[in-house]
C-alpha cells in the first residue's frame, strides 16, 4: 500500500520534470531565435513609442483662422500673442461665418478663433469677455490639445491684463469641438496596445511554433513518445503565457515612466485580467495550428485572422458605436474588444471587479468555447 | 522457439469506404530486421501508425511487446522507439540538448542521460560537436544522431519509416551497421524502405501491395520464389500490379 503511494508520488515527479524539460526546450526554441526575439519584446516598445509620441504629443505650427468682429485693442493683442506662439500659423483673417465655416471644411485648418464684435468693451466694463473657439475633431486628440494651448494664451494675457489693473477681469474661452463633439474614440492606445501585442504574440507565435513542429516531424516523434499529446500542447503554451506577460510589464513600465499615464486601478486585478486574455489568445492560437499545417498558412490566419478583427472591431481604432449593427454584433466575439474595455476601465478610470465581471465572463466564456473546439479537433486529427 | 514482440491478427484499418490496410497478418521475432516494403500509397504508413499507436485499428488484433493495440498505447509507447523520414531532431539545439530532451520526455533519470550522452557521443565520434546546434551537422551525422536517440530508451521494438532517404551509400552502409548493433543487442527493428539493396540487408521482409501483404519472407527464399536475380525484380514483380498509387 506504501510503496504503491511512494510509487504514484514518483511518478509524479518524473512526470513534472518531463514537463519542466519540455518548457525548458520550448523557452531555448525562442530565446535562440533573434526574430521571434525582437517580434516578441521589440514589438511592443515600438508600438508604444509610435503610438506615444508619433501619433499624440505636441502639435506645431497648426493653422488657424481668425474672425475678428471686435477689432480694438485686445482683440489685437491676443491675435498677436496666438501668431507669435510656435503652435499656431494663422491662415487667414475671416470676415463672416460663412467663410469660416468654408475655411473649416477645406480640412487643414485645424482650429477658429472668433471675437465677438464688442470684446473690448465687455472685458473693461463687464469684467467678463467671451472668445468663441471652435476645434475641428475628426482628429479628437489633436483638438484637445490645441484648444488647451488656446486656453493658455488667452489665460495668459488675461494674467497680464490683470496685472494693471485692479479689478478682475476675465475672458471665458467658449469652446467647441466640431465634428465629433463627445471626443469618443480618443485613441486611449496603451490598452489599445496592449491587445494588439498580446493578441500578436499569443496567437501568431503559439500557433506557429505548434505547426513547426509538424512541418518539421518532430511532432510524430513528440506525439509516438509517452508524453501525451495534450501535455505536448499545454507545454508549448505556457512559454509564451510567461513571455506575454513579460511584455505587459514593459508595457505598463513605459505607459507609467515614459507616457507619464498611470495605473489609476488595481495593478493585481490588471495582471489577472492580463492572463485571462493570453490564455483566451493562447487557446485561439493552438485551434489554428489544430486546423493547419505549414507555417505560412498559420501565420497568415493569425494576421489576417486575428489582427485585422483586432484593430477594427476592438475600439481601439474605431469606435463601435458609430459602426453599422452587423458589425457592432461581430464585434463581441472579438476578445479584444473585451479585454480593451476592461484595461481602459482599470487603467483609466481606476474601476474594480464589480465594474468589469461581465466582460471577464465573456472573455472566459471565449475562452472556454474555444478550448472545447479545439480539443475536440486536436482528438480527431489523433485517431 | 523465439519470442513474439509483433503480432497482428487480420489488422484492418478503414477510412470511409476506403480500406488503407487490408487484413494485415504477420509476426516479428525479437532481435528480428523486419523490413515492410510496398509502393507509395501501398498502405505502409497506416499499417505502421497502427502498430505505433498513433492510429486507432478498424478491425483486428495487434500486440506489440505484448501490449494490445486498442487498449494499451500508453505502455506501447514506452516500449518502442520511432524515426521518421523527415529528419526529426530539434535542430536550433545542440546535439547535447537534444539527447537530454528526447532522453527526459521517456523518463530517464539526469544520471542515465548523462551516462548514455557520454556513450553515444563517444560512439558516433561527435565529442567536437556536442554543443553545437544540430542544424549545423551534415545529413549523414543527424541521421545516425536521430537513430541514436530513438534507441537512447532502450526500446524493444523501433520503427524506422525511410530512415536512409537522401543519404548518400557510404552513410547508408554505416548506418546499417547501426541497426545491425542494435538487432544484437535484441532490439526488434521494423523498417520500412525503398531501397532494395537495404531490403536484402533485412531478415525477413513483407511486401504490400493495395493495403494487402502480398509476399513476406527471407530475401533469399523470395528470390527462390519468384525465379528472381534481386529484390527488384521481385518487388517489380509483385508491385506491377498495383491499382493504386500517389
Amino acid at each position: 500500500m506504501n510503496s504503491r503511494v511512494e510509487q504514484s508520488e514518483a511518478n509524479k515527479t518524473i512526470k513534472m520534470k518531463q514537463f519542466l524539460i519540455f518548457i525548458r526546450k520550448e523557452f531555448a526554441h525562442v530565446l535562440r531565435d533573434r526574430k521571434t526575439l525582437l517580434i516578441l519584446f521589440g514589438m511592443p516598445v515600438v508600438q508604444i513609442l509610435i503610438f506615444g509620441f508619433a501619433l499624440t504629443s505636441e502639435v506645431k505650427d497648426a493653422r488657424i483662422v481668425i474672425m475678428d468682429q471686435a477689432r480694438d485693442a485686445a482683440s489685437r493683442q491676443i491675435i498677436s500673442k496666438i501668431e507669435a506662439s510656435r503652435y499656431f500659423e494663422v491662415d487667414k483673417t475671416v470676415r463672416s461665418n460663412q467663410e469660416m465655416k468654408e475655411a473649416l471644411k477645406q480640412g487643414d485648418i485645424r482650429l477658429a478663433v472668433i471675437f465677438p464684435a464688442n470684446f473690448n468693451y465687455d472685458l473693461v466694463h463687464q469684467n467678463d469677455a467671451r472668445i468663441q473657439v471652435i476645434a475641428d475633431a475628426t482628429d479628437p486628440n489633436n483638438a484637445t490639445t490645441l484648444t488647451s494651448y488656446i486656453s493658455s494664451i488667452i489665460q495668459d494675457y488675461q494674467a497680464d491684463f490683470n496685472k494693471t489693473n485692479n479689478i478682475p477681469y476675465r475672458i471665458v474661452p467658449e469652446i467647441r469641438f466640431l465634428y465629433n463633439p463627445e471626443l469618443k474614440g480618443a485613441p486611449n492606445y496603451v490598452p489599445g496596445v496592449m491587445a494588439l501585442v498580446l493578441m500578436l504574440v499569443c496567437v501568431m507565435m503559439t500557433a506557429v511554433s505548434i505547426v513547426k513542429e509538424k512541418e518539421t516531424g518532430t511532432m510524430e516523434i513528440l506525439l509516438v513518445s509517452p508524453f501525451s499529446p495534450l501535455k505536448v500542447i499545454v507545454a508549448k503554451a505556457v512559454p509564451y503565457l510567461i513571455l506575454s506577460l513579460v511584455n505587459v510589464v514593459s508595457i505598463l513600465l513605459l505607459s507609467v515612466f515614459v507616457l507619464d499615464l498611470p495605473v489609476n486601478g488595481s495593478i493585481l486585478l490588471l495582471f489577472a485580467e492580463s492572463t485571462l486574455f493570453i490564455i483566451t489568445c493562447l487557446v485561439i492560437g493552438i485551434f489554428i495550428s489544430v486546423k493547419t499545417n505549414t507555417m505560412q498558412v498559420a501565420m497568415l490566419i493569425s494576421l489576417m485572422g486575428m489582427m485585422l478583427p483586432t484593430i477594427l472591431f476592438s475600439g481601439f481604432m474605431f469606435p463601435i458605436e458609430n459602426m453599422p449593427v452587423p458589425l457592432q454584433v461581430i464585434s463581441n466575439v472579438i476578445p479584444a474588444k473585451w479585454y480593451y474595455i476592461i484595461v481602459k476601465d482599470i487603467m483609466i478610470k481606476g474601476l474594480g471587479f464589480s465594474a468589469i465581471w461581465k466582460e471577464t465572463l465573456i472573455l472566459a466564456g471565449i475562452a472556454i468555447v474555444m478550448l472545447v473546439i479545439s480539443l475536440k479537433s486536436f482528438k480527431i486529427r489523433l485517431s | 522457439m523465439s519470442e513474439v514482440v509483433i503480432k497482428t491478427e487480420k489488422l484492418t484499418k478503414r477510412f470511409g469506404d476506403f480500406i488503407a490496410a487490408n487484413e494485415i497478418t504477420f509476426e516479428v521475432d525479437k532481435g528480428e530486421i523486419f523490413g515492410f516494403l510496398g509502393a507509395n500509397g501501398a498502405g505502409k504508413t497506416t499499417a505502421m501508425r497502427m502498430l505505433c499507436g498513433l492510429s486507432i485499428p478498424s478491425s483486428g488484433k495487434a500486440t506489440i511487446a505484448g501490449f494490445d493495440v486498442y487498449k494499451q498505447t500508453e505502455q506501447i509507447k514506452r516500449n518502442i522507439g520511432y524515426m521518421s523520414q523527415k529528419f526529426s531532431l530539434y535542430e536550433d539545439l545542440t546535439v547535447l540538448e537534444n539527447i537530454r530532451f528526447f532522453g527526459g520526455i521517456y523518463g530517464l533519470t539526469d544520471q542515465q542521460i548523462k551516462s548514455k550522452s557520454d556513450q553515444l557521443i563517444k560512439q558516433l565520434g561527435l565529442e567536437q560537436e556536442a554543443k553545437k546546434l544540430v542544424v549545423s551537422l551534415p545529413l549523414g551525422w543527424k541521421q545516425k544522431l536521430a537513430f541514436s536517440v530513438a534507441v537512447l530508451h532502450e526500446p524493444k521494438i523501433v520503427f524506422l519509416d525511410e530512415p536512409t532517404g537522401g543519404v548518400d551509400p557510404v552513410t547508408r552502409r554505416q548506418f546499417w551497421d547501426m541497426i545491425y548493433d542494435a538487432a544484437d543487442r535484441g532490439v526488434t527493428i521494423f523498417v520500412t524502405t525503398h531501397y532494395m539493396d537495404e531490403a536484402e540487408y533485412c531478415n525477413r521482409i513483407s511486401i504490400m501491395v493495395d493495403g494487402v501483404i502480398k509476399a513476406l519472407d527471407t530475401p533469399r527464399r523470395l528470390k527462390d520464389t519468384y525465379h528472381a536475380n534481386n529484390m527488384d525484380e521481385v518487388f517489380y514483380e509483385l508491385a506491377r500490379g498495383a491499382k493504386r498509387s500517389e
